[in-house]
């Protein structure tokens, strides 16, 4: 189905959010922060706009630009994903910055702008339009890290990001020069037509650009930025980086290497096994030894990004669905989390340590409990979300024969089990502390929406499995 | 109709085990005594049906088992050697379910008491009824964890803990030889039901079994096994330990299943198994000797001891040392027939027993007894009753069969026949001291009870009374009317006909009655000596026992500590079993497997996350470095491995 179409009409989710960005610069210029709460709704409505216009575009697979952008069953899911994921981080911050008194126009804006450049991404079908797709996002996302300017930590989280991302988009460009060498091309589908065998050059190329899309999913051993800008970062930010950008960067990753690469599937495969154990073990380590909550959901989502890459390390279309099953839930879990972690307010002044949560489950036994689903979800206990998540995966990967691989799995999420237990331990076993503040209307939303989800996915798993394996198969 | 037999008490487990608190303690003792009492009465129709009438049932009910060449049916099999033991087991049931009625009145867990009565009930029955080993083991360890459930019963006693435990491991010893026995004769014969068993049994004359270098006979093997098992569930010498403790458990359970029925399991699988047995006949042989040594050796300690349950139970394993002289001398039917009587007479003696206790508030110490008899009129004329049938007053029960056994091992054949004969004619004596020791104490002379228990001694309720008045009555009659069945030619052919096999054709049967003169005047003349020097000791000279005590204060603690069985048991057995148990926890589990498993594992992840925690220093190009020492570790890695 490769028709070409003059039309506009795949690209016109991307050009509703841009625009829509533009005008409310000008807006937010115009009338200052006084506006800010208006400016957020609406970039959440136009969020939600793009959502509801890549649901409209028909189905089939349409190439806009001369082939560098592509539109698909995988670009649907992946964008209609990203897009709920922005939106509800949006929602779910603005509370946050009013009780902070960092209530700007500017963030709803370069949420949007991020948002775009994912939406951007996730469609990329050359090398060109991948670049234009990242740094759109990355620079949006290095601006709202340092977003609490005058704290030295959100600053520093910024200013880190900053540097290695830069780094890593160097790795990325050199990367995209030798496979543009070695292949003539930077069009997906002519390196996938070129790229028959692996020749030492392709391979190297292979290593530099995956690198440069590992540090953006944020996967061993190119993770190091990750803990310190969770922690630095205002804690929306943390929410939104877990998100949104984690679902974006993990579709662009599986577009190229099931895109591009189709002919050099062995070599791929080794580097994605060999990222996707580091992280799972990495994350379930480390995160053993942390005390602040952010710090320990940057190693919960680096081990989460691991599991994730089981799937894609199989190569297959099953494994793809199980990728994109995964990213639904995890993406459910984690905003579930933020929700109560944004809710840790004592005194009029955010919390971060995993202590403070000792004995929620009597002074605020709903918010204990849903976290605790969350946490039993993550550690992928059945009948929860976050087993079928895992399981998923770990069975593609039995499928493609990958055993070593899901026996890896399976026992770093035993290891990561004990973390996500302790939290669960610590809410219902420790002398409760002095309640929280009261939690905000958007997080109790956010937090019981995800927490229905995760408890009740088993009960009705169809529709997203279903629409997972129509994505993943596009692909192949 | 055998179904209703075997069923009913099964029934009345189920119902008063799962709801008993539902129907309270009042329904769930009526309901498990009716259906019992309807099953006894069934038991005494197919007593005389199928004994005197020669209807033998064979009552396949579907297969339980069927794997490879093995294959297990769940079967009823009554002939006469099981009517015998129906009527038995089913009497006595019936006679302590009824009297557990008033015994037990005041304790809180009836319903729970009587499901376990007719669980024990159901699974004696299936005992006997087997038609195969597979599901006389099924019956057989059915007793054995009713019997563990019933001398726990008041498991808030830790010494009704510890013997329900210990009868549980004691039988477990048994138990395990009795499997094994099994398992040789399946290895051999290639079958476990009992017709195929008995047929090809001959053709095992020879064959050996190789074990530890050595070839040993294939049916002495075997017989000896089973009869380990049979060792271990009737009590005797050296796996007897556990019966004495067991009357922890409440006074009916003794009766029941410590006097009268579980405990001559044994006796009774010997008698099913004769087939085998008699073509063993080393084995028989052993079963003589260990059951002439039990009879006198029970009968010494029992002479010293001063639990009145105690002396019973040591009386019961000194009877039951009887029965399996007879057995070994081929007597299978007069072994049964001490069976048959004993159960009568011990149940009403436990059962009195448990009157005296019930009057005195559980008090079960006889030094602090003296002269109830005045108090207790009735139940002491029912302990009477039992104790002349016990030691063998002439024409009780006691008296024709005790004294066909000890006949029978003078008319032995086998080599430890003698021994056997001048064994349980010293038992007759000191059944006969102790039994009198017994009464005297507890009914005679001064009371030694304190002022205020001596004023609530009260007679028992009537519905336990009612129970001894049957019980003694069998006491009396069953010896008289039945010797005929049990202790002459006629008995075999008329009644249990080819249940019990023997290979010379029974002619033990014929030869006990032509024995000497003196033979049959002896056991009489020791049962009144020993009443004579019980008479002395306890009426006449109250004061001898314990000078005679100090005279010999070596051979008096020997008897009072059992011969120091515990002592030894204690020794070779439990305190290395402790001590390999300890080791294997504190060292075993403790060091090596939590060391190096669970706990030593989670001290390694915590090392692991120290050092990875500790890769992250905050500085940026710690970060760059390992960004880029990652992507040079991937590209030396394809330059190693070749990028094909």
């Amino acid at each position: 189905m490769n028709v070409v179409v003059t039309s506009l009409t795949p690209v016109l989710p991307e050009i509703v959010v841009l625009g829509g960005a533009l005008v409310l610069v000008l807006l937010g210029a115009a009338k200052g922060d006084r506006i800010a709460g208006i400016m957020d709704a609406a970039c959440i409505a136009l969020l939600l706009i793009a959502a509801v216009l890549v649901m409209a575009v028909p189905d089939g697979r349409f190439e806009v630009f001369g082939g560098s952008f592509v539109f698909d069953g995988f670009a649907r899911f992946m964008k209609v994903l990203t897009l709920i994921g922005a939106a509800a981080a949006l929602f779910m911050s603005i509370d946050f910055w009013k009780k902070e008194k960092l209530h700007r126009y500017e963030f709803g804006l370069l949420v949007l702008t991020a948002s775009a450049g994912m939406m951007v991404m996730v469609s990329a079908n050359d090398l060109i339009m991948l670049y234009m797709g990242i740094e759109l996002m990355s620079l949006s996302l290095y601006v709202i890290a340092a977003f609490d300017r005058d704290n030295v930590r959100s600053s520093e989280a910024g200013l880190k990001y900053f540097v290695l991302g830069a780094l890593s988009s160097g790795m990325l460009l050199y990367g995209a020069s030798l496979i543009y060498g070695f292949t003539g091309t930077v069009s997906f589908t002519g390196i996938a037509a070129a790229a028959k065998s692996p020749s030492t050059g392709l391979v190297f190329g292979l290593v530099f650009l995956f690198a440069g899309l590992a540090f953006k999913v944020s996967a061993v051993p190119f993770h190091m930025w990750t803990p310190d800008v969770y922690e630095g970062a205002p804690t929306p930010v943390t929410a939104f980086f877990s998100a949104a950008p984690k679902v974006a960067a993990i579709a662009i990753f599986v577009r190229v290497a099931t895109g591009a690469f189709p002919g050099i599937v062995p070599q791929w495969q080794q580097i994605v096994i060999f990222i996707s154990i580091a992280s799972m073990v990495l994350g379930a380590f480390a995160a053993i030894g942390q005390t602040n909550i952010k710090r320990l959901m940057a190693y919960s989502s680096i081990g989460n990004i691991g599991f994730a890459l089981v799937g894609l390390s199989a190569g297959t279309a099953s494994g793809v669905a199980g990728v994109l099953i995964y990213m639904v839930i995890y993406m459910a879990m984690t905003l579930g989390t933020f929700a109560c972690i944004l809710a840790m307010r004592r005194n009029g002044k955010a919390v971060e340590e995993i202590d403070e949560l000792a004995g929620l489950a009597r002074t605020h036994p709903a918010t204990a409990f849903m976290l605790g689903a969350m946490m039993f979800s993550l550690a992928g206990i059945p009948p929860l979300a976050g087993f079928f998540a895992k399981f998923y995966v770990f069975l593609a990967a039995i499928e493609a024969r990958l055993f070593a691989l899901a026996v890896i799995g399976v026992l770093a999420s035993v290891v990561g089990a004990y973390y996500y237990l302790r939290i669960v331990k610590i809410m219902y076993m420790d002398e409760p502390k002095a309640p929280f503040e009261p939690m905000a209307v958007p997080l109790r939303v956010a937090l019981g929406v995800s927490g229905l989800f995760v408890i009740f996915f088993f009960i009705y798993p169809a529709p997203i499995v279903a629409a997972a394996q129509a994505a993943a198969k596009s692909l192949f | 109709m055998i179904q209703a037999i075997v069923f009913l008490p099964l029934l009345g487990f189920l119902i008063a085990g799962i709801f008993g608190r539902l129907i309270g303690a009042r329904v769930a003792g009526l309901l498990t005594s009716t259906l019992l009492v309807i099953a006894a009465l069934l038991s005494w129709y197919v007593f005389f049906n199928t004994g005197f009438g020669g209807h033998e049932i064979r009552l396949r009910l579907f297969t339980w088992i069927a794997a490879g060449g093995l294959s297990v049916d769940w079967a009823l099999r009554v002939d006469g050697l099981v009517a015998v033991m129906l009527v038995v087991v089913n009497s006595v049931s019936a006679l302590v379910h009824i009297y557990s009625i008033g015994y037990m009145e005041e304790d809180p867990h009836q319903p729970r008491f009587f499901a376990y009565l007719s669980l024990f009930t159901f699974a004696m029955l299936m005992l006997v009824t087997a038609d195969n080993l597979v599901q006389l083991f099924f019956g057989w360890e059915g007793v054995g964890l009713a019997s563990y459930l019933l001398i726990g019963f008041w498991y808030h006693k830790p010494e009704a803990n510890a013997a329900a435990i210990k009868a549980f491991i004691v039988n477990r010893i048994g138990d395990f030889g009795f499997a094994l026995g099994i398992f040789a004769v399946y290895a051999l014969i290639g079958s476990v039901a009992y017709d195929t068993i008995f047929a090809e049994a001959k053709t095992l004359a020879g064959k050996t079994i190789p074990l530890f270098g050595h070839n040993f006979d294939a049916l002495t093997v075997i017989c000896l096994l089973l009869f380990v098992g049979a060792m271990g569930k009737s009590a005797q010498f050296l796996l007897h330990t556990w019966l004495p403790d067991a009357m922890e458990g409440p006074t009916p359970v003794s009766a029941l299943i410590h006097a009268a029925t579980m405990v001559t399991a044994g006796v009774f699988m010997v008698a099913r198994l004769s087939p085998l047995f008699e073509l063993a006949p080393t084995a028989l042989t052993v079963v003589t000797f260990v059951g002439a040594l039990t009879a006198f050796f029970a009968a010494t300690v029992g002479l010293v001891q001063n639990d009145i349950k105690r002396i019973v139970a040591y009386s019961t394993c000194s009877q039951l040392g009887y029965m399996f002289v007879a057995m070994g001398v081929g007597a299978y039917s007069v072994g049964m027939f001490h069976l048959f009587t004993h159960a009568a007479f011990k149940a009403l003696l436990f059962l009195g027993s448990g009157s005296v206790i019930h009057a005195m508030h559980h008090e079960q110490d006889i030094r602090k007894m003296g002269g109830l008899a005045k108090h207790i009129p009735f139940t002491y004329a029912m302990m009477l009753i039992g104790t002349l049938a016990l030691t063998g007053f002439p024409f009780t029960a006691g008296f024709y069969s005790k004294d066909a056994v000890i006949e029978a091992a003078f008319a032995g054949h086998n080599s430890m026949a003698q021994f056997a004969f001048w064994m349980t004619v010293i038992a007759a004596g000191l059944t006969s001291f102790y039994s009198w020791r017994l009464m005297f104490l507890t009914f005679h002379g001064k009371t030694r009870a304190d002022h205020h228990t001596i004023e609530h001694v009260h007679e028992s309720p009537k519905v336990m009374l009612a129970t001894l008045v049957i019980l003694a009555t069998g006491a009396i009659v069953l010896g008289f009317a039945f010797k005929g069945v049990f202790t002459s030619e006629d008995g075999i052919t008329g009644f249990f006909r080819d249940s019990i096999f023997s290979a010379n054709g029974h002619k033990i049967l014929e030869e006990l009655h032509q024995v000497p003169l003196w033979v049959k005047l002896a056991p009489l003349v020791m049962m009144i000596g020993g009443f004579l020097v019980a008479y002395q000791f306890y009426i006449r000279k109250p004061e001898l026992p314990k000078a005679l005590a100090e005279q010999q204060p070596l051979l008096y603690q020997f008897l009072l500590n059992k011969w120091y069985f515990d002592e030894i048991y204690d020794f070779l057995f439990v305190r290395p079993a402790m001590w390999i148990g300890r080791t294997l926890w504190k060292r075993g589990d403790g060091f090596v497997i939590d060391g190096f498993g669970p706990d030593g594992v989670s001290a390694r992840v915590l090392d692991v996350t120290r050092n990875v925690v500790r890769l992250q220093t905050g500085y940026l190009y710690h970060y760059a470095f390992v960004m880029l020492i990652g992507v040079a570790a991937l590209i030396t890695w394809f330059l190693v491995r070749g990028a094909g």
